[in-house]
């Protein structure tokens, strides 16, 4: 999981929406999903809305729809585990073509299925109109503790780093007529593991060493500060009120 | 096992997500103490090799592959602190880049695969290397039982946050006995793997094992390419008393909010009930504990229609546990910030 | 070899042992004056990286001393220190630890409290030194080798160090590489120690050099008449490629 390369996942451009402040779209965007996951699963019209909403944004944004769709197939799994759903679960059931389907099953099955795609749809939109680095000032803007935004920085910086020595390391394994064919490799496979951990380690201890040579004394210094306007808030905010309303009228209808 | 937005209900994704915030600013502190200064770097590279690693295909039969989750080895290798960073972080960058899971269910997400894996696994690992005798096959022996162990154990937990909230009304025992018995298996897998690996460390490098740290004589640092003993560690400056308050802070905070919150989540009528009651199936009338809390007639009251108010009184209740949890981080933060002492840089690792 | 009243670095009787009990200096002596350009030759496990931690501050605790443009080295002074003594470690990408070319070079003055447009005007004057101001928002990993090397020249040169010491600096470089660090360093005005393997590149850009071995400074004078010594050469595991005659070579100093 959680394959391929990080940078892939952003989409060059000048929308409105890649423009707007990083911390305004995290905020923006956990809001809409917060908002839609309180949504009762019976408003299925609010869901449609949702998704227009969403639509619009990446219209917005010059995302294409084969991309987004492309990327919603990360949620194939659960689509999988959702379809079972119908079958397991208790309650009243109904007879579909002969089969035997719970109702509530039926409704949890489309709970999931909505909800999750929509999740899946909006980080997505997130990924491809904010650059990585932005992401992460943008999460330090949200006040996560810096020692976590510090960390999830380095991990990007070194992610393709180290896979690339992983696949060096692969490389050098098969160049010499090693394929990793079944349980019986596993010794040579988790010693490469074992290998890349002290590579990275030791890279680490390095990169403390660079880090305290230019004057690293436990905290990070700030060099771009991200700021929003409240104009910039009230265009990104936007979204998740205009779902908000729609999650109120689907509890009152 | 990433759990996407909608499969747990909002209420319990709150709860996790104080538990979540609560564990990850204890294991900042505690990360602090394993590695002091050099958190940062290390905890990073070492997110980035978990993240790697779960790219590495190990191939079963017949095509069929599978790959490491990563939290026992993290705990294992880097300690239960820097482990639990490491994964959440690799988590969250899942969540927010990948769409791998949930942004909702990061707290569950984080709670099941980073927390419970990491703790457990390495709970049981120090409590055989305790029993089992001083050696490298006992440090390796204890990993296999440690990571076989945690796959499961996060199974459990997911049971029992899905028996909390999930959204769909599937017999808990089918959950449980499909969950445990599916993960068992991804144990056994994970177990060989997560052994093999540190065995692969502990053969070259025993000094980079945190849990096998009590093998060595005297910790040891590579500095060009020899192995010299590191200075006595000194211990840490930050005090013990604010650690201990910081724990309290936390398990506190976590306690009141996650009572707070699951008595709204009682209160409030749920979808499933909802069609329960609306079908009239609502036979044996689920008693709800907090049907006479204060919480539960406070704020109803003023809005005649029960749907509506429920469903503000859901999101508002989300919203502040969002607040409190972000209060919680922030009062850690300064708290940090006040303390971070200029370390002496003259016994870190070099 | 200039008057030593300006010195830029002095280091005087210093030794060091590894809490393990093995001795790595024993007992080094010498100074550079401003502006010099020196290469610290020696054979593997003379000691030489030993040397460079202590001249930041990084390892310390033995005996001796270790002075910066007049500044001692110690706890008391750590913050100028680090700020004075720029160290370009073998790998850049130990280096080069931010998201973009431009933070990791705003890293250490940021560190030193500089911000908004002074800190702006040193990161792009830093670039602009190696060649490398249109390369500001790359992500480093996606440089090559050479031009991630000049990005970690540029990095310590932002805090504008009163000496910069490079770590086997030629390592790794294609020819052309090579040509164009060479040029860069010959056109800086700062005091630089090179610690390098690579005698024709010290020969080539250093007047004067010192050899350090078995802990101690072994020889010290211009760079020429050491590389010519085939006794002292031989003595200290210290070999000339195949071909290259140092006798032959006319270096303006």
């Amino acid at each position: 999981m959680g394959a391929g390369h990080a940078h892939r996942l952003y989409r060059h451009g000048h929308s409105p929406v890649h423009a707007l402040p990083p911390h305004t779209k995290l905020a923006a965007a956990f809001a809409f999903v917060v908002v839609v996951v309180s949504t009762p699963r019976e408003a299925m019209w609010a869901f449609a809305v949702y998704a227009v909403l969403l639509a619009y944004v990446a219209r917005h944004a010059r995302v294409p729809a084969p991309f987004l769709l492309k990327r919603l197939l990360i949620e194939v799994p659960f689509v999988a585990f959702a379809v079972l759903m119908p079958f397991v679960a208790e309650g009243e059931r109904v007879h579909v073509l002969g089969l035997s389907l719970s109702l509530n099953g039926l409704w949890g099955a489309w709970n999931v299925l909505a909800k999750g795609t929509l999740g899946v749809a909006v980080s997505v939109l997130l990924a491809a109109t904010t650059e990585l680095r932005e992401l992460l000032l943008g999460l330090q803007r949200l006040k996560l503790p810096p020692l976590l935004v510090q960390i999830a920085s380095f991990m990007i910086r070194y992610g393709d780093v180290i896979t690339d020595e992983m696949r060096r390391m692969r490389i050098a394994r098969e160049s010499r007529g090693f394929e990793a064919r079944g349980v019986r490799h596993w010794g040579v496979l988790a010693k490469s593991a074992g290998a890349l951990f002290i590579r990275s380690y030791e890279r680490g201890e390095r990169v403390h060493l660079a880090m305290v040579s230019r004057g690293y004394a436990g905290s990070m210094p700030v060099i771009d500060e991200v700021t929003a306007s409240r104009a910039q808030w009230s265009y990104a905010l936007a979204l998740p009120c205009t779902a908000l309303v729609v999650c109120l009228l689907g509890w009152a209808l | 096992m990433h759990v996407p937005d909608g499969f747990i209900d909002a209420p319990t994704s709150a709860v996790t997500g104080v538990v979540a915030a609560g564990a990850l600013a204890v294991s900042l502190r505690g990360a602090r103490r394993e590695l002091d200064e050099r958190t940062a770097p290390l905890a990073g590279l070492v997110a980035a090799f978990i993240f790697a690693v779960q790219m590495l295909n190990f191939p079963v039969a017949a095509g069929t592959s599978g790959h490491l989750l990563g939290g026992a080895l993290a705990a294992i290798l880097v300690g239960p602190y820097t482990g639990v960073l490491c994964v959440s972080v690799v988590l969250l960058m899942q969540g927010v880049l990948f769409a791998d899971g949930g942004l909702t269910a990061l707290g569950v997400n984080i709670t099941d695969m980073a927390i419970v894996t990491t703790v457990v696994s390495y709970a049981v690992f120090r409590v055989l290397l305790a029993v089992l005798p001083r050696g490298r096959r006992s440090v390796t022996v204890a990993s296999f039982v440690a990571a076989l162990v945690s796959v499961p154990a996060a199974a459990v937990a997911f049971t029992l946050i899905y028996a909390a909230g999930g959204t769909t009304d599937v017999a808990i025992g089918k959950v449980a006995t499909a969950m445990i018995g599916v993960h068992v298996l991804i144990g056994i897998g994970e177990a060989v793997i997560t052994a093999l690996t540190v065995g692969a460390v502990v053969a070259v490098r025993p000094d980079l094992v945190h849990g096998a740290r009590g093998l060595q004589q005297r910790l040891k640092l590579r500095v060009d390419g020899a192995l010299v003993d590191a200075p006595a560690p000194t211990a840490p400056v930050a005090a013990r008393t604010s650690r201990r308050t910081l724990w309290v802070t936390g398990l506190v905070a976590s306690l009141v909010l996650a009572g707070f919150v699951s008595f709204y989540a009682s209160a409030n009528p749920d979808g499933l009930e909802k069609v329960a009651h609306d079908k009239g199936i609502d036979k044996n009338a689920r008693k709800h504990a907090a049907s006479d809390s204060p919480l539960a007639d406070y704020g109803v009251k003023d809005v005649s229609d029960a749907r509506l108010s429920g469903g503000l009184a859901g999101v508002i209740g989300v919203g502040v546990t969002v607040v409190a949890g972000s209060a919680v981080f922030w009062a850690v933060r300064r708290r940090r910030t006040a303390d971070a002492s200029p370390a002496s840089t003259l016994n870190t690792g070099v | 070899m200039g008057p030593v009243s300006t010195a830029s670095l002095e280091v005087s009787g210093l030794a060091f042992a590894y809490p393990d009990g093995h001795q790595a200096l024993f007992g080094v002596d010498f100074s550079i004056g401003r502006g010099e350009r020196v290469a610290l030759l020696g054979p593997n496990g003379a000691g030489k990286t030993t040397l460079v931690l202590h001249l930041n501050g990084i390892l310390g605790g033995g005996t001796g001393t270790v002075t910066v443009a007049g500044l001692p080295v110690g706890k008391r002074h750590m913050a100028a220190i680090r700020q004075k003594v720029g160290i370009v470690f073998q790998d850049p990408d130990d280096q080069l630890f931010m998201p973009t070319v431009r933070e990791d070079v705003a890293f250490g003055p940021a560190a030193s409290g500089i911000k908004g447009a002074a800190l702006e005007e040193r990161v792009r004057t830093a670039l602009e030194r190696v060649g490398m101001a249109d390369f500001a928002d790359r992500p480093p990993h996606h440089l090559s080798f050479g031009q991630r090397r000049r990005v970690a020249v540029a990095t310590v040169l932002a805090m504008e160090p009163e000496i910069l010491v490079l770590d086997e600096p030629s390592s790794n470089l294609d020819p052309a590489s090579r040509r164009e660090l060479a040029d860069i360093l010959r056109s800086l005005d700062v005091t630089v120690l090179m610690v390098t393997h690579d005698l024709p590149y010290a020969l080539e850009l250093c007047p004067r050099s010192l050899i350090l071995s078995d802990g101690v400074i072994a020889a010290d004078g211009p760079t020429g008449e050491l590389l010519c010594d085939d006794t002292l050469m031989r003595a200290h595991r210290l070999e000339l490629p195949f071909g290259f005659d140092p006798k032959s070579v006319t270096m303006g100093a």
